[in-house]
């Protein structure tokens, strides 16, 4: 279970993160929602520990990741899939991959596994990561943060500028992950993407919560929506 | 001697600077090109390289070849290990800020030199070379109507030098080998890329930075090792080199560093020609002026890569 505990979270003087808490339990799909700005992408990056905290606490089954060093966050099981990709452009499919695999040494046996989800990937082992379509650097990207055999998973919007085919294909991935027992955290945009995958639904609003609802309540009550992000 | 053995000789010469300028300079742009600092202080390495090399050669027995080989591996290894010192203490502190390191690395520079400087003195000292014979070269002359070999007189390069080339080429190809075949340079790289992601993956960056502020310091150092048969070891020497490092590293692309050899080449042999048919100065006007029209007409260098 990841859990976190009113973070507070600055870039040098302006505070994004105010006393921020979300819990996501394995097996299940946490989706974070809010406007631009209001720090879904900082909260990602508290829980990696690429941005330091100013208080509060991350803890993944116990293990406090604040007091890691940031390279050791990953190695606790965490996939990050980030914004925008951030692939390494120079480097080929193949390349890209072996470094998720180094994270935490998974066997071999786990780029088999990940490859038969996308055997596009397969065709393409010695290309130049940059020199693939945007729909096969998220897969990629996705891979990428398999290959670690997570425990828990960070996707910061995993679908933008995707086609549908390739939409549909990262959601199996999420549900198959969230019937793996993986934790998912989810930054999306697109609200039927969120509505067909989500257990429960985490609004935040300048670095604070806002409300959390589960699935159900999101359905039985789409004007909250409207209310929190003005769509 | 006719212009053919004479543009020969300039070109041999020109070819043991382009060697230590190639292992210099690739230290730099690897330092650049991984962790986006510009080490001003790149050049009293290669100082320190040479003064190393005189304090073990004349503390070592057992003859010049002993001697240097000791040289040539301890040397690097401690000018290495204090740039690895100088990461961890200082540049690490300074969450490798482009501006802050580069004053910092300004004052490593005073620090190094003026050191030395205290303790070695300010005498140039040589290093006797671990063997130095001298190999006259042939050359094809068209006479009474065939081609004819002859050894024109002063045509000729010591076996010394031609090791300078060798072994520059050796660790050179080490180098690329090291950052396009192992583990370790798949890590390097992907730092290079991308840090932050990098350590999203468990990729300890900050180790991996002083580890390539350390080989860049030892390619320094080993440089200086190299020069010091044919140059004498000088607290001053320093920041002559650090100038055409700079000069190579610009016109063959910062972080590129097929780049930095092939300007190394480039620089190295017209030095050496343009000195021996004109003057020395004539050749540091020319690779001024041509850093000067790199910089407006392709600023990233002949084969930098794109802006990040």
């Amino acid at each position: 279970m990841l859990s976190v505990e009113s973070i507070n979270v600055a870039y040098g003087p302006s505070q994004v993160l105010r006393e921020l808490s979300l819990r996501v339990n394995s097996g299940e799909v946490v989706c974070l929602l809010g406007r631009n700005g209001a720090g879904k992408t900082t909260a990602m990056k508290a829980i990696m520990g690429i941005l330091p905290l100013s208080s509060g606490k991350i803890t993944l089954d116990g293990v406090d990741l604040g007091k890691l060093p940031g390279h050791e966050v990953a190695r606790q099981g965490i996939g990050y899939i980030p914004q925008g990709r951030r692939l390494f452009s120079e480097l080929t499919v193949a390349q890209n991959l072996e470094i998720g695999m180094l994270t935490r040494k998974s066997p071999p046996l786990v780029l088999d596994r990940i490859l038969d989800i996308f055997p596009r990937l397969r065709e393409r082992m010695d290309q130049p990561a940059q020199t693939l379509s945007g729909g096969e650097q998220q897969m990629l990207a996705t891979a990428r943060a398999l290959c670690l055999e997570p425990k828990v998973l960070l996707l910061d919007e995993p679908t933008e500028g995707l086609q549908p085919s390739m939409i549909e294909a990262i959601r199996e991935v999420i549900v198959q992950m969230r019937r793996q027992g993986v934790a998912v955290l989810l930054v999306e945009q697109r609200i039927e993407a969120v509505m067909a995958v989500a257990d429960r639904v985490v609004f935040i609003e300048n670095g604070r919560n806002l409300e959390t609802l589960d699935a159900e309540g999101l359905k039985k009550d789409p004007n909250v929506l409207r209310r929190h992000l003005g769509v | 001697m006719d212009f053919g053995p004479y543009l020969m000789l300039a070109t041999l010469e020109g070819a043991v600077l382009a060697a230590v300028l190639a292992l210099m300079a690739s230290g730099l742009s690897l330092v650049f090109g991984v962790m986006r600092v510009v080490n001003v202080a790149h050049g009293e390495l290669y100082m320190l390289g040479a003064v190393f090399a005189w304090w073990v050669t004349s503390f070592v027995g057992g003859g010049p070849a002993v001697a240097f080989v000791a040289a040539l591996i301890i040397a690097p290894l401690i000018v290495g290990a204090l740039a690895v010192l100088a990461d961890i203490t200082i540049l690490k502190r300074l969450e490798y800020d482009p501006e802050r390191t580069i004053v910092a690395t300004i004052g490593l520079l005073y620090i190094m030199q003026q050191v030395t400087l205290m303790t070695y003195g300010a005498d140039a000292r040589p290093v006797v070379p671990p063997f130095n014979t001298r190999l006259a070269i042939p050359w094809l002359e068209w006479a009474d109507g065939g081609l004819q070999v002859f050894w024109p007189w002063g045509l000729s390069i010591t076996s010394y030098k031609l090791f300078v080339i060798v072994a520059a080429v050796v660790v050179l190809l080490g180098i690329r080998l090291m950052m396009t075949r192992s583990r370790i340079g798949l890590l390097m790289r992907a730092s290079q890329l991308d840090s932050e992601t990098a350590q999203a993956f468990g990729i300890p960056v900050e180790r991996i930075y002083a580890l390539v502020f350390g080989i860049g310091a030892a390619l320094a150092a080993l440089a200086g090792v190299l020069i010091v048969p044919i140059q004498q070891a000088h607290y001053l020497m320093g920041g002559d080199a650090l100038l055409l490092s700079f000069i190579v590293v610009i016109i063959g692309g910062l972080g590129s560093l097929g780049g930095t050899i092939v300007a190394a080449l480039l620089i190295g042999l017209s030095d050496g020609i343009i000195s021996v048919f004109f003057s020395p100065t004539l050749a540091k006007i020319i690779a001024t002026i041509l850093v000067a029209l790199v910089l407006v007409f392709r600023p990233q260098g002949l084969f930098g890569g794109r802006a990040r």
